[in-house]
């Protein structure tokens, strides 16, 4: 059970990592993370959602009608994104601002319905909660990542406390403005997704399809 | 068990229970915060304020700070206070018609569309209950958004003495240098008319050399970002202008020139 209940917890953190592996919740990973304090509260904001989401609908997983299970599951999830919302604009208003629209497009984010649909739907509530956070963990791992990244090279700094002395302030680092801007998000991931797969090879998806010879007598490649 | 659940009775008792319990949890949440996100928003307001007006220091205690800054309404096109209950807000008041007017396109430099008849100013005294500072809320059409910010003049209502946005949507890096301490530090001192009374202050491309001609009106416009700089001249000239509060600021530097700032105060206890 100890062995199955780590499982649950640390495998979504690299082994099956949402973003890395799944493709999910790719939106609100290029938006918030240009420097890490928003990054660090959508990644809470996004654990919590995840994990109580999770564990509410497998609490009634065999009360949920199979017609309308998955407004159901939307009920629930929207519920607690307008609670986490609530919660951040009334103790971290300034981050709030900041983070705007996002919070409120927890809701769509594929991870948290992903995981309702998937695992909470079959599971125990405990095993869910617990799937729930490894989720999140696995969301926060990548999002720290970029965040991190991005903030010290766009900015110079992490979480707002200056590292690199920029240039504008009469420092030696010239700040690369790609970094603050979503593109960069986009690159690290794919770089991130790179290293995860160089390091787990036995995720590397095969070909969709082979080339087929055309000129030449043996495959293209 | 399974099959009863699927029945049309008990799937609308489903739903009718989900809902009840969700609407009651998050109304719970929305209605036992709300006190607590209001005194949010009100001092990130003040904040901002007191950041235009280079009156914030971090750590401060901001309510305090703020009772030495009184809160008045003034119409624009005469220039006279007015009486507005305490909760009037200009930017809603700029959606409605009956209380704002659609700007010509040529008067429309800073692309408000809309500008409410009545705005408000904030008036900051020093410990001797002396005018120091006016503020002046101010907003316009950047690049990619529309500028929230404020102005803070001295009380000769001809020196600007700061200049912050308190909300924009402008290119991280590039034109959210806006935010810049630097940059907001080349505001404070600029005078906004010249010698004949003309709106003289203006955001310039590159860098002012401080021996030009008029170069008390100018400064340097931001590094790649020459849109919201063009914004941020014209929002300022607009708001400074005829048809924001230059008819405000005439009768407060009149005010001024005529008997100092005591005249400033005799003048505010008669139209309060």
């Amino acid at each position: 059970m100890a062995e199955k209940t780590k499982d649950i917890l640390f495998g979504p953190i690299f082994d099956n990592n949402p973003i890395a592996l799944q493709i999910l919740g790719i939106c609100s990973a290029l938006a918030v993370t240009s420097n890490l304090n928003t990054t660090l509260t959508m990644c809470i904001a996004l654990t919590a959602v995840t994990a109580f989401s999770n564990f509410f609908v497998s609490c009634i997983r065999n009360q949920i009608p199979g017609s309308i299970r998955m407004i159901v599951q939307m009920t629930i999830i929207a519920s607690l994104v307008i609670v986490v919302d609530q919660f951040l604009r009334a103790y971290a208003y300034s981050i709030s601002k900041q983070l705007s629209v996002f919070v409120g497009l927890i809701i769509t984010n594929c991870i948290v319905m992903g995981r309702v649909e998937a695992f909470a739907m079959k599971n125990p509530p405990i095993p869910s909660f617990l799937d729930g956070v490894g989720n999140g963990l696995g969301y926060s791992v990548i999002l720290l990542g970029l965040g991190f990244t991005r903030e010290l090279l766009g900015s110079g700094s992490l979480f707002g406390y200056q590292i690199l002395e920029r240039t504008v302030d009469g420092g030696w680092y010239n700040t690369n403005g790609l970094m603050l801007l979503p593109p960069s998000a986009f690159f690290l991931i794919g770089l991130f997704i790179w290293a995860i797969r160089a390091w787990k090879p036995e995720q590397v998806e095969e070909d969709v399809f082979k080339m087929k010879p055309h000129t030449r007598t043996s495959d293209a490649f | 068990m399974a099959g009863n659940s699927e029945s049309v009775g008990r799937t609308l008792l489903v739903a009718l229970l989900v809902c009840l319990v969700c609407a009651v949890v998050v109304s719970t949440a929305a209605v036992s915060l709300r006190p607590v996100q209001q005194k949010n928003q009100v001092l990130d307001r003040q904040v901002n304020i007191l950041q235009a007006a280079g009156l914030y220091q971090p750590g401060m205690d901001v309510q305090k700070a703020f009772d030495t800054i009184e809160r008045k309404f003034v119409d624009l096109e005469t220039g006279e206070y007015v009486d507005k209950p305490e909760s009037y807000d200009p930017l809603k008041a700029a959606k409605d018609p009956a209380e704002s007017e659609r700007l010509s396109a040529d008067q429309d430099i800073a692309s408000i569309k809309r500008q409410e008849n009545v705005s408000e100013v904030y008036l900051a005294r020093d410990d001797n209950g002396n005018l120091s500072r006016i503020i002046l809320p101010v907003r316009g059409y950047g690049l990619w958004s529309t500028l929230y910010g404020f102005l803070a003049l001295e009380a000769d209502a001809e020196t600007i003495s700061g200049l912050g946005f308190y909300q924009h949507g402008e290119t991280p890096g590039l034109g959210g240098e806006v935010d810049n301490p630097a940059w907001k530090g080349l505001w404070p001192g600029k005078k906004l008319h010249d010698d004949s009374g003309d709106v003289a202050i203006q955001v310039v491309k590159g860098t002012v050399d401080s021996g030009t001609a008029g170069a008390e009106h100018k400064v340097d416009g931001l590094a790649g970002a020459t849109l919201t700089s063009k914004g941020v001249n014209n929002l300022v000239r607009f708001w400074v202008g005829e048809d924001g509060f230059g008819p405000y600021l005439d009768r407060m530097k009149a005010a001024d020139d005529g008997a100092g700032s005591a005249a400033v105060q005799a003048d505010n206890g008669g139209e309060a």
